[in-house]
């Protein structure tokens, strides 16, 4: 037999099949003659199928929201609707404090701003954050819904919504305009997000019709029951989707 | 700009880009991090991107060159970061079981190595091209590959190597 000289190079391209016709002919037999050899060129092929098979299934997945708008041109879509909500309010308030500013005699009581405005900016501010969407965790259920109840001074729930696909990830505590108020935030399977907005209303409404209404890219779905104000957004999913979940919410709170 | 025809090309890459990048970073959240900056980098400089060349040597060069820089940001700030990667962005589902096994044995890896092995393996990159991707001689290709197997050889092998084979199917 003759002695052939097998480099490390060689070994490596013969587990990635990167060896020409003749020279895999000659590595081969050098292996085949070595059992160490043999017993690395074997090892090194299983952690190879090892690897793919253990990653193969992302290859599956659903490609998240977030990377497909990545692609876009526009994709600070969310971002600036986010940008622009909001001078849409600096300005709003502007606005008021100068008229309010010259107008005489008795303060009004201020009126609240829209509900479906103030929910669409808090759910373009806060649904494409990755690493801290939530303040407050799902797994703590039970202290978030306590919480955030005492905070808003109403008794709050967060709604089970896997019958329509949506798990809950958390809430968190944010500022209103006359107080705190309540967001809580929802994921489907697929990566879209759904966020329900609380806060509790200056006065009882009783209780008003669903609407609807667009802020941008976000649909909105807002009602209020009593004291307090809902208001269901997403940019990701069509109006009819939204409405099915908003559907949702409304029946597990008002049972 | 990018037109419609070029933005499905990458658009198409990207299961592919996130399976490299799941491997490379053991945060899952962390992994679309770096796809989501490695798309805006494409994006931001597709001017560059001369068509007829090949598409996902070019888009895994940016990723690179987007991982090498996050590295150095780490190093920078361990602590912070160290941190912010152990939160739990995703649930993990079954697939990604078998993943967290070998994750394991591959985050020992030195990073470099790391993505030598993966590059080859997974995206089944000629050394040549897995050489211009890193920037780096095929000389310096070959001898990190031969590291990284053997290393991640003989951190699997401290458990039963034959189970775990079958566990990953």
């Amino acid at each position: 037999m003759s002695e052939l000289r097998i480099s490390e190079a060689d070994l490596q391209a013969l587990v990635d099949g990167r060896l020409h016709d003749d020279r895999r002919a000659e590595v081969e037999a050098a292996v085949a003659a070595d059992p160490a050899l043999a017993e690395r060129v074997t090892a090194y092929r299983a952690q190879a199928a090892a690897l793919r098979a253990a990653f193969e299934p992302v290859l599956e997945e659903a490609v998240p929201v977030r990377l497909l708008d990545a692609t876009r041109p526009r994709r600070r879509r969310v971002w600036a609707l986010a940008a622009g909500l909001l001078w849409a309010v600096i300005g709003g308030v502007a606005g008021w404090a100068i008229s309010e500013a010259y107008r005489p005699g008795v303060q009004a009581p201020r009126a609240q701003e829209p509900l479906p405005l103030r929910a669409a900016i808090a759910h373009a501010v806060y649904s494409p954050e990755v690493r801290h969407p939530v303040e407050v965790g799902a797994d703590q259920e039970k202290h978030l819904v306590a919480w955030l109840s005492k905070r808003l001074g109403a008794p709050v729930r967060a709604p089970n919504l896997e019958s329509v696909g949506y798990r809950l990830m958390g809430g968190r505590l944010l500022p209103g305009e006359s107080g705190p108020v309540a967001q809580f935030m929802y994921q489907c399977e697929k990566g879209t997000r759904v966020t329900l907005y609380l806060r509790t209303e200056g006065t009882d409404h009783g209780e008003t019709a669903f609407r609807y209404a667009d802020e941008g890219n976000v649909h909105v779905f807002y009602w209020i029951d009593r004291k307090i104000g809902y208001a269901l957004s997403s940019a990701d999913i069509s109006r009819d989707r939204l409405n099915a979940v908003a559907t949702a919410v409304y029946k597990q709170l008002n049972p | 700009m990018a037109s419609a025809m070029d933005r499905d090309q990458v658009v198409a890459l990207i299961p592919r880009l996130r399976r490299y990048a799941r491997a490379l970073v053991a945060d899952a959240g962390a992994a679309d991090d770096l796809v989501q900056d490695t798309l805006e980098r494409a994006l931001g400089k597709f001017h560059l991107w001369r068509p007829g060349t090949d598409l996902r040597a070019w888009l895994f060069t940016i990723m690179h060159n987007v991982f090498v820089n996050q590295i150095r940001r780490r190093r920078d700030s361990a602590a912070f970061d160290e941190e912010a990667m152990a939160l739990p962005v995703r649930p993990s589902h079954d697939g990604a079981l078998a993943a967290r096994d070998l994750q394991r044995a591959l985050d020992r890896l030195p990073s470099e190595q790391r993505e030598v092995l993966l590059l080859v393996v997974l995206e089944e990159m000629s050394y040549q091209e897995v050489a211009s991707a890193l920037g780096v001689p095929i000389g310096t290709v070959m001898s990190r590959l031969s590291r990284a197997r053997g290393k991640l050889r003989s951190a699997m092998e401290g458990a039963t190597p034959s189970a775990r084979l079958q566990v990953i199917k």
